[in-house]
């Protein structure tokens, strides 16, 4: 049965390109012992699902700025992330659907000396819009833009553990401080797109001359970014559409209202509150994607009263996730249990006892801190995630029966992550969550990470992050982030509240592949992925 | 020296100096908001690094006043400056390019609703103060103070549904570009203008309404009505020209609201208006687009304010022709 | 009744303040009638909120999004609370604050716009062109600005509208005061060597009391509707505290969706319709009162 299956879709394959009949299809399906009706709405679905060229794709992207720039190192959201880069661009390397890392601009990449030394062989026939092809120094040039003294951008830290780079025909070797085997999904991020090399050794980030499917053609930072197809773009599975528009809606009820009026194909980030409705409008399609992005609260552990670690279990057993899931957000997401490592991501473990709502423990860890009752501020606004201030005050009701009172602060939404982020003690936070173990830990929770959030330096978790990284054998590497974890979740600083679902919508006349779980609007790469089924 | 003449160039001075204490106020309030552009800028992603060398390459590090020094001569020589946002690269962003095509937006919206708006709320107003107490005054009224008591944004989210998604007549999303043409522009901007238009229309038309009622009691509506002048006659040749000023004040306000209060409608609509690249200006602390907006306002907001004295003057004999 | 008109005098003078009270609004019309009973309920409501409301201010009592039932009259919000109990402690709030804002900013912006009409001079222009230039900034934008600088407590959001409202009570009031201030009776006044305060508050004032008072009933307004438009664009009121405004904005996604998919009224047309009724109701009472004072005792 399976053979004749794999043989069926073969041939339905062949047939929706055009290669044996329609007619050829039907007479095999008939002799596999298919139905007439079934065959054909076997072709027909197929024939919808298969990519076809054509059209003018427009997305409506929650995010924005007048201030917003073509320097990738200062890529701050989606908006720039998907045009500039995923429409506009490629990196070294890709995460695909699956969340392994693939060669994007690099064909393939090899490790040696406890993966301290790494060589990305680069793609040959990969050219920019205007005809040149890349080389190595291209792409030496395109990484220096974000190292250095002046160097203002956001990849910075990620780039720090580079020692020397440098290229060597068609291949750029890297070496590093210490062993990294992960190093190649840090090639893959959005702010290290590859650029073309000038004259006097520094890059061209201004002129959005790059390597993506689609070449652009006018960039209005905060309204509009519009590109049309680059007809030589090396993917040949890639890059269906005939020109790509985006539109900068912040506004979640303005960015609905566009996508029922049928002005844009696609729209990030739905509004829960009213999803059921947009979903029963026939026209549209709402996708779900558990993603690795998590919606925490993060406490200072350094300041009184959560330098206690009783005092911070016992808030972490205050909070009722099921019902904030529920109530906030609608059941669109996955319940955390203070591990910042989402369940689909490799080595992800879920620590035990799950934190859960349960006030008598929550009695219980505050006696042995020695307390009857505790009051502290907690600061919030939903710039940190959309439902910050709900969940806290929420929240706020649930701790009641601990003999926790909670202050629930709105912060403004202006300055957020500047003013209250890593100043106040207790403040909502968001992580867009990070492809690997390593990534995520060294980022927010290693002792010297620029955004450790929970100030919180435990000696046994940064041995095993460091040993980690240089380990080979999977299974000691796994048992070390699964410690890794359990650490985090017994001692550390953070109350993750849940995993988000990217709750995105679409036009039902798009079609895909699997959807990538990386980033929002498939990984960030939606222009090359995606197409028009009529 | 002609009353008017002296008022113009009086106001014309002053505004100058208005300017200058709106650009003090606004600098010294964005001096005052924590954070700098450079932590805007980078968000949730910022590092002390990255902070110091973002405020070394646009200028930040040096102090407030020899900033604010350098900024105002520049505006003396008429050159605007830079957006922080780019200056880095050799394409910078001048400020002039980037306000120039926004503040057309705002002010197509803003002339396309005051057409319409002004002559119907006078007509409106004037017809609700003959037929004062009558049903069409109470309906008028009723309408009006409800548009009036109903947030901005409602009324917009209102009119996207109706006209543009359970009919499509109109488009939801109001973006326009220099490509547009003027026909479609309008088009574009339809459902914003029919918004605003609802929103000041019935502020100035119970002004008009007020000032017109506030008259009838005066002796000399009155001696018009013994002298068995009709109502309507009696209202528009006596009362209107000395209701003037006050309707001509709430005039010049709804205009210059027009002009530098819509930034929720724009929002709505995704009008590329300059009430939102201020608002996104602030929030990134990006000060030379900011202080451009802001003086923009200013100016507008004298100038149309000028306008509502000389006819305040002009329609009152005692202050033309002053003892 | 020519005999009894000598004796006119005498009855209205023994007439008690309760009976003149009555008689006054035995002659108010039915709008008048409808405002002062809306405002009434509107203030028992804001009073008595603890009292009349069923649930708490910020109690969360059942699942989001409930439809209105006899446990919960106008269903539940975003997460939970009753919508009732919340719309009479908005009452209270929003009330209160927009009574206190417009209150303070007629006094301050009143008095000085009256001031200036009338010394006109140094005083005047120093202070029009302060005026000038925070009129000239948005609203919004500078309500924005300054509440990111001081804080959002409810304290700074009352005086910092109440500043930037004054600013435009000060241009209207200046602006009527300067057709008054012309007139013989108030250089009478002044020939007569009255002091600025009897000027001010027996000359100028009472006629210029009807615009400033129908201006009072829209700026009344304005307040919620400003804390609206600060709620939308994400500063405001701070929760879990009720106010109409933040109300509005909260659930504005619901607006564009019909009835159609709900079968009862969607959550923020109750907040929005609370607005809109005292609004009638306020600017109902304040026509009257307009009428009353403009001294017209012709048809009804």
């Amino acid at each position: 049965m399976n053979d004749t299956q794999n043989k069926l879709d073969a041939a339905l394959r062949q047939a929706v390109r055009g290669r044996i009949t329609r007619r050829e299809f039907t007479q095999l399906a008939l002799a596999s012992g298919v139905s007439l009706a079934a065959a054909n709405s076997m072709f027909t679905k197929a024939y919808a699902d298969e990519p076809k060229k054509g059209g003018t794709l427009k997305i409506g992207v929650g995010h924005g700025a007048t201030t917003d720039s073509m320097d990738p190192g200062t890529y701050p959201d989606q908006f720039t992330g998907t045009a500039l880069w995923g429409t506009l661009s490629n990196s070294l390397t890709e995460i695909d659907a699956d969340g392994n890392v693939v060669g994007d601009i690099a064909e393939s990449f090899e490790a040696s000396d406890g993966a301290k030394k790494w060589v990305f062989k680069l793609r040959k026939g990969v050219t920019f819009h205007d005809g040149r092809a890349v080389t190595a120094d291209d792409v030496v040039a395109s990484l220096q833009h974000h190292r250095g003294e002046d160097s203002k951008s956001a990849a910075k830290s990620l780039l720090k553990e580079i020692v020397t780079l440098k290229a060597d025909g068609d291949t750029v070797v890297f070496e590093l401080t210490g062993g990294n085997a992960d190093f190649p999904y840090t090639v893959s991020d959005y702010h290290m797109p590859i650029m073309p090399k000038k004259d006097d050794g520094s890059v061209d980030w201004e002129s959005g001359n790059r390597t993506g499917a689609y070449k652009l053609d006018k960039f209005e930072p905060g309204v509009k970014a519009s590109f049309s197809k680059n007809p030589n773009y090396y993917k040949a599975d890639r890059g269906w559409f005939d020109a790509v528009e985006f539109y900068s809606i912040k506004d979640v009820a303005a960015r609905t209202n566009a996508l029922m009026s049928g002005e844009i194909h696609y729209m990030d980030r739905c509004d829960l509150k009213t999803l059921d409705m947009l979903k029963s409008n026939p026209d549209i399609t709402v996708q779900e994607i558990t993603g690795y992005g998590h919606y925490i609260y993060v406490m200072n552990v350094t300041q009184k009263p959560f330098d206690d670690v009783n005092v911070r279990l016992a808030i972490k057993y205050s909070i009722n996730r099921d019902d904030v899931l529920e109530k906030v957000f609608l059941g669109h997401g996955t319940v955390g249990n203070d591990n910042p490592i989402a369940p689909t991501v490799k080595f992800a473990v879920d620590p035990q006892p799950r934190h859960s709502y349960n006030p008598d423990k929550a009695k219980e860890h505050l006696k042995k801190a020695g307390l009857d009752s505790l009051t502290f501020d907690l600061s919030v606004a939903d710039a940190a995630f959309s439902g910050a201030v709900d969940s806290a005050l929420l929240w706020k009701e649930h701790a009641k029966a601990c003999n926790i009172d909670i202050n629930v602060i709105r912060e403004p939404d202006d300055g957020y992550w500047d003013n209250v982020w890593l100043k106040k003690p207790f403040v909502a936070s968001y992580w867009s969550g990070r492809p690997t173990v390593d990534w995520m830990m060294t980022t927010a929770y290693a002792a010297d990470a620029a955004w450790n959030d929970t100030f919180w330096k435990n000696p046994r978790f940064n041995e095993l992050l460091v040993a980690a990284r240089s380990e080979t054998d999977e299974a000691k590497r796994a048992a070390m982030y699964a410690e890794m974890q359990q650490i985090l979740h017994d001692d550390g600083g953070l109350v993750n509240i849940l995993f988000n679902s990217y709750v995105e919508a679409h036009a039902k006349n798009l079609g895909h592949n699997k959807v990538a779980a990386n980033w929002q609007l498939d990984g960030m790469r939606i222009a090359e992925r995606w197409w028009f089924t009529s | 020296m002609h009353p008017v003449l002296r008022t113009v160039l009086q106001r014309l001075g002053l505004g100058v100096l208005t300017l200058f204490v709106v650009s003090v106020v606004i600098f010294a309030s964005l001096e005052m908001l924590p954070g700098g552009f450079a932590e805007a800028i980078l968000g949730q992603g910022a590092t002390p690094e990255t902070v110091a060398a973002f405020n070394r390459e646009i200028g930040l590090d040096r102090p407030a006043t020899v900033r604010y020094v350098e900024w105002i001569g520049n505006i003396f020589r008429g050159d605007f400056g830079y957006s922080y946002a780019g200056l880095g690269g050799s394409i910078k962003r001048s400020v002039t390019d980037l306000i120039a095509p926004r503040l057309y937006n705002t002010f197509f919206l803003a002339i396309m609703t005051a057409i319409v708006a002004v002559p119907l709320s006078l007509i409106l107003g004037i017809l609700a103060a003959l037929y004062r107490n009558s049903w069409y005054d109470r309906i008028v009224n009723s309408v009006t103070l409800t548009t009036i008591a109903t947030p901005e944004f409602f009324i917009a989210y209102l009119l996207m549904f109706f006209f543009a998604i359970r009919n499509k007549w109109f488009y939801s999303l109001s973006t326009v570009s220099d490509t547009t043409d003027f026909i479609e522009h309008i088009y574009r901007a339809a459902l914003p203008a029919i918004t605003l238009m609802l929103v000041i229309v019935a502020h100035m038309m119970r002004m008009t309404r007020a000032a017109l009622i506030n008259l009838l009691a005066s002796p000399y509506m009155e001696m018009a009505q013994l002298k068995g002048v009709p109502r309507r006659e009696a209202i528009i040749k006596h009362a209107l020209p000395n209701a003037w000023a006050p309707i001509a004040t709430v005039i010049a306000f709804n205009l210059a609201y027009l002009v530098v209060g819509v930034v929720v409608v724009e929002v709505v609509y995704v009008y590329p208006g300059i009430g939102q690249l201020m608002v996104d200006s602030v929030s990134s602390r990006d000060m030379p687009v900011v202080q451009a907006c802001a003086l923009i306002f200013a100016a507008t907001y004298i100038f149309l304010n000028l306008l509502a004295d000389i006819i305040s003057i002009v329609t009152n004999p005692r202050l033309l022709h002053p003892k | 009744m020519t005999a009894q008109s000598p004796q006119l005098r005498q009855v209205r003078a023994r007439r008690s303040l309760w009976e003149s009270t009555r008689r006054t609004l035995s002659s108010a019309p039915f709008s008048a009638w409808f405002g002062m009973i809306v405002i009434l309920l509107y203030v028992i409501a804001a009073v008595f909120a603890p009292w009349i409301a069923p649930y708490g201010e910020a109690e969360i009592v059942g699942k989001a999004y409930q439809p209105p039932g006899p446990e919960f009259w106008f269903g539940t919000d975003q997460i939970g609370r009753d919508l009732f109990s919340r719309l009479i402690y908005g009452a209270r709030n929003t009330i209160g604050i927009a009574f206190l804002t417009t209150l303070l900013s007629f006094a301050v912006g009143g008095t000085l716009g009256v001031l200036t009409a009338l010394k006109r001079g140094w005083l005047d222009q120093g202070i029009s062109r302060v005026v000038d230039a925070f009129l000239a900034i948005p609203v919004l934008i500078f309500a924005l600005m300054l509440l990111a600088v001081f804080g959002k407590s409810i304290v700074n959001l009352i005086l910092i509208l109440a500043l930037l409202d004054s600013t435009r009570v000060f241009r209207l009031a200046r602006a009527t005061a300067l057709d008054v201030v012309v007139m013989d009776y108030v250089e009478a006044a002044k020939l007569r060597g009255e002091g600025m305060g009897w000027i001010i508050f027996k000359e100028v004032l009472p006629n210029i009391l009807p615009p400033l008072i129908t201006e009072f009933g829209l700026r009344f307004c304005f307040v919620f509707l400003t804390i609206a438009s600060l709620s939308f664009l994400g500063v405001g009121i701070q929760p879990p505290t009720a106010d109409w405004g933040s109300m509005v904005a909260e659930s504005k996604t619901l607006i564009t969706f019909p009835v159609r998919t709900f079968p009862w009224i969607p959550a923020p047309f109750y907040p929005a319709l609370a607005i809109a009724i005292l609004t009638v109701a306020i600017n109902f009472v304040v026509d009257w009162f307009l009428h009353k004072t403009s001294g017209l005792r012709d048809e009804v």
